[in-house]
């Protein structure tokens, strides 16, 4: 099996290995308390980078049921890769941007090419709380309105390169300001543990429901990631949507 | 190769909505038998002031709505923007108009050029969510919801997507008017004005592009009050119009996320006011109160020509954050109504 880390020199430029940073793990406040205020997160590696065009386009030339034309429409829906000029062509789009229009599926599928997976909502959120100089940024309304203004500026028609924005602490770039993600439980986030308790089940799309199931309420961006993924179908392409993957720590 | 596997999450999922599928199969063909037969309109949705035209049917109609979520940068007041999130790229969103007794079918759609996920909750819904759970939908996707329009009134609808308070902060609120079955007395003017409240880290007229202030709006400090969504939007060339004699008829309504209203026109006595947007109404009425999500109808008649002026009567509002428009009444002078300073002065 070719996997994304393959060198196509003459085509693309040589690719190094993706490249995945040590996260130590920890004891993480959420915004989503199904079972208390805070969940344990066990040590794991991140990709530093989302996945870009270019390296999305390796992982398609070597399987090609991922291609636009050929994946199902239950994993895909039309608009998957729909900006690239061709199923194997991401033209007009930049190779180190991060790819978007990509389904859960696909991005699942990617992901296990590189021997890794997508990350849980709590490994996302747990990465995504650290700044470049703390692990747990979110208390401070400085960085709060940093990442907050993103969603101020319109959506762009051509995304820029991945690794623009500075590390954080852990030396993952992007987790903010750039896309939004994919997580593995993106579908699961919502139900209760007991399914039984249909009075109580939290879920986000009305306010007051959101206002009783949210922990971190001021949190407005975080507030916002969980609401675009609670508006999610697994085969579902959004144009600012990608992702990047995680493996076990080593 | 890469395998396709499903999450258990996924095959829970799967298994409960087959369920749920087969279970509401019997009441959803029922439903499905009794609005077969109504005749099918599509809404009529003008932007703000407008209001759609009245409605001449005696009896129920499938009413089609096709509403967009929109995010624009637009003036907020001469000189300064912002990013406005809204329904039909509007602030408030476009007026719906329908019949008590129409079922409603909502088609709303995310443009793809939008950042964040929205959804519609309609005060006008009998259920929970008034539907806010059926229409969440991320960019470029779209979801339709339909609901049986029980209640007659004028009610809000507003975005509910987490975090609700800044969505609407943004401009996602509008209004639908659900007419009782014998219709409303007909009027010469009607208007749809709703007052909202902004939050941006620069005070009123800062300049520039201004970003949502989160901590202004859990504050409750509103840098900017307003009729529907702009400092001019009522004013100068986009004043609205009478004439003397005039039946005027405002549907009035409250965005917020915060700040009530004390709405009152200086010149003018409501003859009535429908309190909070329902059947019943008050007489003679100065200044009338109306919620974050909640409404008035107030009916006029101007007597003199001159300008009429909207306010919020918390008169900081309408002087220092904008909440001010015009109404200009033209027509004949009626000096035994009122006489104007300077033919008083000339009289003596």
């Amino acid at each position: 099996m070719k996997t994304a880390t393959a060198c196509f020199a003459f085509v693309l430029g040589c690719l190094h290995a993706a490249d995945y940073v040590p996260i130590a793990g920890g004891t993480l406040r959420t915004a989503l308390p199904l079972d208390g205020e805070t969940v344990p997160v066990a040590a794991f590696q991140m990709r530093s980078k989302p996945v870009t065009n270019a390296e999305f386009l390796l992982f398609v030339l070597a399987n090609s049921e991922w291609q636009r034309r050929n994946a199902p429409t239950l994993y895909a829906t039309n608009a998957y890769l729909s900006q690239w000029r061709s199923a194997t062509d991401f033209a007009p789009l930049p190779p180190n941007a991060p790819v978007t229009n990509v389904s859960w599926f696909a991005a699942s599928a990617y992901c296990a090419s590189e021997g890794a997976a997508l990350p849980s909502w709590t490994q996302w959120e747990f990465a995504a709380a650290a700044d470049a100089v703390r692990t747990d940024a979110r208390h401070d309304p400085a960085w709060r309105a940093q990442i907050l203004g993103w969603y101020e500026k319109p959506s762009v028609e051509s995304l820029p390169d991945v690794g623009l924005h500075p590390a954080n602490i852990y030396g993952v770039h992007d987790l903010h300001q750039l896309i939004w993600e994919w997580v593995d439980d993106f579908n699961g986030l919502f139900v209760t543990v007991d399914s039984r308790a249909q009075g109580e089940q939290k879920v986000l799309e009305t306010c007051g429901a959101a206002s009783l199931s949210l922990g971190d309420k001021e949190n407005y961006a975080v507030l916002m990631r969980i609401a675009l993924l609670a508006a999610l179908n697994g085969q579902d392409s959004v144009g600012s949507l990608g992702f990047r993957c995680v493996k076990p720590a080593q | 190769m890469s395998k396709l596997q499903f999450q258990p999450c996924c095959n829970r999922a799967l298994l409960s909505s087959l369920l749920l599928a087969i279970g509401s199969l019997a009441a959803m063909s029922a439903w499905a038998d009794a609005t077969a037969d109504l005749p099918v309109e599509i809404a009529e949705l003008n932007a703000p002031p407008l209001v759609p035209a009245p409605i001449t049917r005696k009896t129920p109609a499938k009413v089609v709505v096709n509403l967009t979520t929109e995010e624009v940068i637009r003036e907020i007041t001469p000189g300064t923007k912002y990013m406005f999130w809204t329904f039909g790229g509007t602030v408030p969103g476009r007026m719906i108009r329908v019949r008590q007794g129409d079922t409603v079918e909502l088609h709303l759609k995310n443009l793809p050029s939008s950042k964040v996920p929205h959804n519609i909750d309609l005060h006008a819904v009998s259920g929970p969510g008034g539907g806010a759970p059926q229409t969440l939908i991320a960019p470029g996707k779209d979801a339709t919801f339909t609901f049986k329009a029980l209640n007659p009134g004028l009610y809000v609808y507003h975005c509910a997507t987490a975090p609700v308070a800044m969505h609407i902060a943004n401009g996602m609120y509008g209004m639908i008017l659900v007419e009782p079955e014998a219709g409303m007395a007909p009027v010469d003017k009607e208007y749809y004005v709703m007052q909202g409240d902004f939050y941006t880290p620069g005070a009123f007229g800062a300049g520039g592009l201004q970003p949502f202030d989160m901590q202004r709006s859990i504050d409750e400090n509103a840098s900017y009050i307003l009729f529907n969504g702009a400092s001019n939007s009522l004013t100068g060339k986009n004043a609205l119009t009478a004439n003397v004699g005039d039946k005027v008829r405002l549907y009035f309504g409250s965005g917020g996320p915060n700040v009530a209203s004390n709405f009152h026109v200086i010149g003018a006595i409501f003859d009535k006011v429908y309190t909070e947007g329902g059947l019943k109404y008050q007489e003679q009425v100065q200044t009338t109160t109306v919620p974050p999500g909640g409404s008035t109808i107030v009916e006029f008649v101007p007597k003199v020509p001159g300008n009429l002026t909207l306010v919020d009567h918390a008169l900081s509002r309408a002087f220092h954050k904008g909440a001010i428009g015009i109404m200009s009444v033209s027509g004949e002078e009626h000096p035994e109504i009122y006489s104007k300073a300077a033919t008083a002065k000339a009289e003596h």
